[in-house]
């Protein structure tokens, strides 16, 4: 092997070296004391029981599948998944139908006019997250002018007065308001690169303009669709700030019951049992998400 | 009745005008090609037939019919566009399929006129390929084909062949021609190649500004430019300033500056005391070290300045007397090796009375 092949592989691992450690450190290490933690006992007082004890008959690893046996066996857990993965899917595909006309027009629009346009769409990402979450609490709570107005129509159709704010209606708003940009920035991307000259095409051999946009522009968008949905669906999956804010005792999903998990019971296997699984599914959908991606040609 | 009638179409943008008050009529199964540089208003015309683009005055009528107001897929009319726009996600066979698709054909017939088209292009078998697995040719093939399927009154061909690499050029503009034969579609063709235009058009509508310098067919566009633009514009062109001093018959005499007194073809618009150009193609003057003399021939000596070797001709340009050039052609048909000049050689050249034409401004 020449020296100029060995420097190469050199810069190669200086190059991702840096991001390599980081991901080690920071998720592949966590990750890995996750699956440990989530086949110990609990501790007394919360967190993890000793690795080695010892009682009357010797001493004893402390290894159990208890915690997994409680997930399968309560199908309250599996259902919080169920309605979890509800929740991400409605808020996948409400994100979907409003981020697509607004990537569409900002993708068509003049040039000098889209850069702007982006940064509107992630000028909310400048302020603090749990700010905008609350700033709905107010928007959907009883005193605001939305609700009052619409309870005052409600009223004078003769419907009961309704209540928006600890609703699932409530954790939907704040997770497609939260994730809307996620759908939007890979959608845009994708559309931006568009030809005109295919739609132009397609007209020119007899399409209208509902023929040119489900026959080329929507298969086109494809990939930048499974990029926006799987950037949306995953962290929705999880999240725990906006159920817990706006979402009552109704509007509960997963991500409470794991933060419950280690932070109120501190029945840290547990927790740890519910991440793997939670972990387990958006791998998952993110490989299957890719999978059809590589698949459609375009 | 013409099948298509372009009838004084104006299209401007703000202050400039990119079509202007154009005129032309063609045939039906007529290879009619639009030439002209880039700028001259040719795609825009294009366009206006096509329907994605209307005239700001004037009417574009296809087999009698009116098309103002009609937006392109309601014309029977398709484009090959100049990056061929196959769409990307569906293999040949779907995108030939499109406009009978568009146009809700029922399978059977679907399958049955994709194949037919495929044996028409030749790719007979590439059914399957994606655009991304075809090469340069094949895509236009396919192109050809997607327009053609569903056997429109017109077909637009803009500058379907500038991607093309020259020697490919040659064997698809056969292929076209052979096409346009077979199937009798009217065909109009935009480029800015002047050879393009030569070798496949019925007529040629020369365009620059916006403004038809002339219509006519290829031989006559090369050897009876109309106007300076168009023996400049079309192929290689000596254009020597002068003045007509005397007509005589079917001869008159024109003083061409820097050089002296020359006859030349007297047509009837000529009259003494007109300016223009004498435009004279560098094949029809001869090169030589002695020249016959006779009353036919105009006859001047110079110096041979610079020569271009293309392979099959030499241009070899003459530097006379008086300083101006002429650029003469000679073919190197000798058998061996054939180079006749060298720079700087004492010749002379001549060109018959007739060989060029006298265009006044």
């Amino acid at each position: 092997m020449t020296s100029g092949v060995k420097q190469n592989r050199l810069h190669k691992w200086l190059i991702s070296g840096p991001p390599l450690t980081y991901l080690l450190v920071f998720f592949a290490i966590p990750v890995l004391i996750m699956v440990a933690a989530s086949f110990r006992h609990p501790g007394d007082f919360g967190g993890l029981a000793p690795l080695l004890y010892s009682d009357e008959a010797g001493a004893h690893l402390g290894l159990t599948a208890e915690s997994y046996g409680r997930f399968f066996s309560d199908f309250l857990y599996t259902q919080l998944f169920i309605k979890s993965f509800a929740y991400a899917a409605v808020t996948t595909l409400v994100c979907l139908v409003i981020a697509y006309p607004l990537s569409m027009l900002i993708a068509r629009s003049a040039k000098k006019h889209r850069d702007l346009l982006v940064l509107l769409v992630i000028l909310p990402f400048w302020s603090n997250f749990l700010i905008r979450v609350y700033a709905w609490m107010i928007i959907l709570g009883p005193q605001s002018v939305f609700v009052r107005t619409l309870n005052a129509f409600a009223g004078f159709f003769g419907f009961e007065p309704v209540s928006l704010l600890f609703t699932p209606f409530a954790v939907i708003v704040g997770l497609v308001y939260v994730h809307l940009p996620f759908m939007v920035l890979p959608l845009y991307a994708n559309l931006e690169k568009h030809d005109p000259a295919l739609l132009d095409a397609a007209q020119d051999l007899g399409a209208n303009a509902w023929e040119r946009f489900w026959r080329v522009t929507f298969p086109l968008s494809l990939p930048g669709v499974y990029a926006g949905a799987a950037l949306v669906f995953i962290p929705a999956l999880g999240i725990f700030a906006i159920p817990d804010l706006l979402g009552g005792t109704e509007g509960i999903m997963i991500g409470n019951v794991i933060k419950q998990q280690f932070l109120d019971t501190r029945d840290w296997p547990f927790g740890s049992v519910l991440s793997m699984v939670l972990t387990v599914m958006a791998v998952v959908l993110a490989a299957l998400a890719a999978w059809v991606a590589t698949r459609s040609r375009v | 009745m013409a099948l298509l009638e372009i009838g004084n179409v104006t299209r401007r943008f703000g202050d400039f005008t990119a079509v202007d008050d154009v005129s032309i009529s063609i045939e039906a199964g007529e290879f009619f090609t639009l030439l002209g540089p880039s700028g001259c208003g040719k795609t825009t015309l294009l366009r206006m037939i096509a329907g994605f683009d209307a005239p700001d005055a004037g009417k574009i009528v296809v087999d009698g019919q009116d098309m103002t107001g009609i937006p392109p897929e309601a014309r029977n009319i398709h484009t090959v566009f100049q990056s061929y726009a196959l769409f990307p996600h569906m293999n040949v066979e779907d995108n030939i399929a499109f406009p009978l698709r568009m146009a809700k054909a029922d399978q059977a017939q679907i399958s049955r006129r994709v194949e037919e088209a495929l044996e028409d292009v030749r790719l007979t078998g590439m059914n399957k390929r994606y655009p991304n697995e075809l090469s340069g040719g094949q895509k236009q093939r396919v192109a050809v084909a997607r327009a053609l399927i569903n056997r429109p009154k017109l077909l637009l061909l803009d500058e379907p062949l500038a991607a093309l690499d020259a020697k490919l050029k040659e064997s698809v503009q056969l292929e076209l021609i052979d096409l346009q034969k077979e199937i009798g579609v009217t065909f109009v063709y935009v480029t800015h190649d002047q050879g393009e235009a030569l070798a496949l058009s019925h007529r040629i509508a020369v365009m620059n500004h916006g403004r038809v310098e002339q219509i006519d067919e290829p031989s006559k566009i090369y050897g009876f430019p109309k106007n300076r633009f168009v023996a400049d514009f079309i192929g290689q062109c000596n254009l020597l300033e002068g003045k007509i001093k005397a007509c005589q018959g079917e001869r008159m005499t024109v003083h061409l500056d820097g050089i002296g007194e020359v006859s030349a073809l007297n047509v009837e618009s000529d009259q003494p005391g007109l300016q223009g150009v004498l435009a004279l193609r560098p094949e029809k003057v001869a090169i030589g070290r002695d020249l016959p003399v006779g009353p036919d021939l105009n006859r001047f000596a110079g110096r041979v300045y610079d020569f271009l070797y293309l392979g099959d001709v030499t241009v070899y340009i003459v530097e006379l007397a008086g300083g101006k050039r002429v650029e003469a052609l000679l073919p190197n048909s000798a058998a061996g090796r054939t180079k006749f000049f060298e720079a700087g050689d004492e010749v002379q050249v001549g060109w018959r009375f007739d060989a060029g034409h006298f265009l006044n401004d």
